[in-house]
């Protein structure tokens, strides 16, 4: 499968190199208003096949709910998820994975938090064997195998939640700012494994605060305000010339309170 | 790998249980020649079931299982066919098991009396009385604290007997100078003690009970305060799992000369504590 | 009572020296208590794991019918006990009265509701903690459950222990459908009680130092297995 992706990625014979990559996921006016607020409010968003998505925007913009919504843990209020051109279901979400911003360890062992993983996805054996002991290798996780995982430092953490989604080799990883609270040799690990799933052709959809990381990981950019999308383009473009009044003045480290109808731009970049 | 662990967790688990409930197995399965007799606490309390059994148990082989509780319950128990034996001291209310089939039929065994206990302060006046029911009344009169089983048990039904012939109404008093515990002899005794009341207890339980404190018998000597055991084996064409047999051969080791002897040889101090009665022959 | 110290190192003495009686008494209560607690974990730790980790319509009446069956008094569960084993009762001809088997069926009664219910309190919290990451991950309902109950494993102890601590110390109920009958259904509570009606006060104590210093021993065992869990972050 990851080589198919790649195939396509590197503009080969599905589609012309000028042309979009093709759809992998879609959001159709997705909403969702609990007792009629709007905290994400009316979204159309298309997640193209091998790209690297970042989701930008100021706190209670409403990017972790926005990526629930996309993974299917939380219904949406109105509108739909499509994946791969059909509505998503429980088994189109086992195409995909999520790393939270916060670690869920299971109280077991480095090595039972990644065998889990695969046992409840029904692999077992050498297969499951062969995965563990990737993962285990990709984290550089092999030493502490045995330990407690709720032991661990928040960057190993990190990069055991990581690997135990990557094990599971998902079409799509969702990333809920995974380094957030990381030092920079730990968030330099998470990044280089994130490099190499995309790599792989894992399409990456990535919450972030830090413009650095966008620019380094980013291929497009989708910002938020106020439950809105405001703004989407290729990371360079969105990053260098923000041409909504809330990007701009998030990206100029100001504070943008106008809770008036935005600038709306397209959402196909 | 967690299904594997959740999986032993549970088998382990089962095994245990298993293992408890099947140790259990033995005891009513193994070992059938038991029978189970619903007796009193005053018989239980004072310690002669500890020196009749071994005895029977040597002779016949057969293991006596006592469950003792106030002579009401203990009836209760056996007609609802929880017995093989009745063994209590309640002679109007054994007469009443018989006639409804309950049993097949009333032995005496023995006889020991009651007393009535005081504390040293003796607020009614009555230490050294051989007259209950002048000594019922005085406490009365004087309302002087007094401590009743309130159980329905056989001490309890003698008790209520005496207050009548006495001619006193104790239900204007309950709660007042009149106190009923709602418990066994050794439990009112206990409470009774601690609170400065008279009690009425047979003297069985009063020689062996080991709290006394500073209390002595106050009225004894009045054969109004007689107090009858009685033998009854509970009826297997009421109650099919009677073991009839088994149940048949306590008794009648009971009014034995050799049981009657046996009862008599037991003391505690060096004093008897209850007298064997049974008509020779029965 | 200047003799209780005596009386109490005398009751020490007769475990110490291996009396037949009193470590017959013994036995039997821990074999009932665990059973007991054996039994109703293997049905209240599913049940409260049900309970705690799926939302269900009725799930809040459940929930405080489990809570307020934790002040079950033991002695109308050994009248409701009595009345089924007795007889006369609908499951009399099993002829399970006065026999530990009838202890072990009044103590479960008493047990399980305690055990469902605190596991429920442990497992909604620990389902709270992974409940996104167990829908990311798509686990069953099955192996969530399991799974559940396995990370809990060090605070589940605690919750069958509590269990312990109410069946060990428990009379009302083992007394009636026990019988407290000599060398087959007498315990340690119920040899306290007929002690105490005997008038032999410091004994019933000693008998309660007893039974206490076997609570305390079981506890700290659990806890010292708890204590090197917590070390692991397993707790």
């Amino acid at each position: 499968m990851p080589d198919a992706c790649l195939k396509t990625i590197d503009g080969g014979y599905v589609t012309p190199a000028s042309a979009p990559a093709p759809l992998l996921m879609q959001a159709r006016g997705v909403s969702f208003r609990p007792q009629g607020k709007p905290l994400v409010d009316d979204i159309d968003l298309d997640i193209r096949e091998g790209r690297r998505l970042i989701v930008m925007g100021s706190n209670g913009a409403g990017k972790s709910l926005l990526m629930r919504l996309l993974h299917g843990l939380i219904a949406p209020t109105s509108g739909e998820v499509v994946w791969r051109g059909k509505p998503l279901d429980r088994t189109a979400m086992r195409e995909q994975a999520m790393v939270f911003q916060r670690p869920v360890m299971l109280r077991r062992s480095v090595i039972a938090n990644l065998q889990f993983a695969l046992a409840v996805r029904g692999i077992g054996g050498a297969e499951r064997r062969r995965r563990v002991e990737e993962a285990l290798e990709q984290a550089r996780l092999g030493d502490l195998a045995k330990r407690p995982a709720r032991v661990l430092s928040g960057g190993e953490q990190q990069r055991l939640a990581l690997a135990r989604a990557l094990a599971c080799t998902p079409r799509l990883l969702f990333l809920d700012e995974p380094t957030a609270s990381l030092d920079p040799a730990s968030t330099l690990a998470i990044e280089n494994l994130i490099a190499t799933a995309h790599a792989r052709g894992i399409t990456i959809v990535m919450i972030t605060h830090d413009k650095g990381q966008a620019r380094r990981l980013g291929d497009d950019i989708a910002f938020l305000h106020a439950g809105r999308l405001v703004e989407t383009g290729p990371a360079a473009r969105v990053l260098e010339t923000p041409s909504s009044g809330a990007a701009r003045a998030w990206l100029e480290g100001r504070l943008y309170l106008d809770d008036l109808s935005s600038p709306h731009t397209s959402p196909t970049p | 790998m967690f299904r594997r662990q959740f999986l032993s967790l549970a088998l382990a688990g089962t095994l245990a249980a298993t293992l408890a409930a099947g140790g259990s197995a033995p005891v009513s399965a193994a070992d059938e020649k038991f029978i189970i007799v619903q007796s009193t606490t005053s018989t239980q309390n004072s310690g002669l079931f500890d020196h009749l059994l071994p005895i029977f148990k040597d002779k016949t082989g057969i293991e006596v299982r006592v469950v003792a509780v106030g002579t009401g319950q203990a009836i209760r128990n056996a007609a609802n066919g929880d017995g093989d034996v009745l063994f209590v001291h309640a002679r109007p209310a054994e007469e009443k098991f018989v006639a409804a089939g309950d049993g097949v039929k009333r032995h005496d065994v023995m006889y020991n009396d009651f007393v009535i206990v005081g504390p040293p302060s003796d607020p009614a006046g009555i230490a050294g009385s051989s007259d209950v029911v002048d000594a019922l009344t005085r406490i009365a009169a004087a309302k002087a604290p007094f401590a009743s089983r309130g159980d329905d048990s056989g001490t309890n039904k003698a008790e209520l007997r005496l207050w009548k012939e006495a001619g006193i109404d104790i239900g204007a008093a309950s709660g007042d100078w009149y106190r009923e515990t709602g418990s066994g002899m050794g439990a009112t005794l206990n409470t009774g003690t601690g609170m400065g009341a008279y009690i009425m207890t047979d003297r069985a339980t009063w020689i062996a009970f080991g709290n006394k404190g500073d209390y002595t018998i106050a009225v004894e000597g009045d054969n109004r305060m007689f107090n009858q055991y009685g033998i009854i084996l509970v009826n297997a064409e009421k109650h099919s799992n009677v073991k009839s047999e088994l149940g048949q051969t306590f008794v009648d080791w009971v009014i034995s000369e050799e049981g009657q002897a046996a009862i008599a040889n037991y003391k505690v101090d060096g004093q008897q504590l209850f007298f064997p009665n049974a008509p020779a022959g029965s | 009572m200047q003799d209780f110290a005596t009386t109490l190192w005398n009751a020490v003495g007769l475990i110490l020296l291996g009396d037949a009686d009193l470590i017959e008494i013994i036995a039997l209560s821990l074999r009932v208590t665990l059973s007991a607690v054996v039994i109703a974990c293997l049905i209240g730790l599913p049940l409260g794991a049900l309970v705690g980790a799926f939302r269900f319509p009725g799930r809040g009446v459940v929930t405080v019918l489990l809570n307020a069956l934790m002040g079950l008094p033991p002695v109308v569960v050994g009248l409701v006990v009595y009345l089924m084993l007795s007889a006369a009762g609908p499951l009399g001809p099993l002829r399970l009265l006065y026999t530990p088997t009838a202890m072990i069926i009044a103590q479960t009664i008493l047990v399980t509701p305690i055990v469902a219910a605190l596991t429920r309190q442990v497992i909604e919290d620990l389902h709270s903690e992974y409940a996104e990451q167990f829908a990311s991950l798509g686990v069953g309902p099955l192996d969530r459950v399991a799974a559940l109950l396995w990370d809990a494993r060090y605070s589940l102890l605690t919750v069958a222990l509590a269990g312990f601590g109410r069946a060990v110390a428990e009379v009302g109920a083992v007394i009636i459908v026990g019988g407290n009958i000599n060398h087959v259904t007498r315990v340690m509570t119920t040899t306290i009680a007929l002690e105490t009606s005997k008038g032999n006060l410091e004994l019933a104590l000693a008998l309660g130092v007893v039974l206490l210093a076997i609570a305390v021993i079981v506890n700290a065992a659990v806890m010292a297995l708890r204590a090197s869990a917590v070390r692991s972050a397993y707790a």
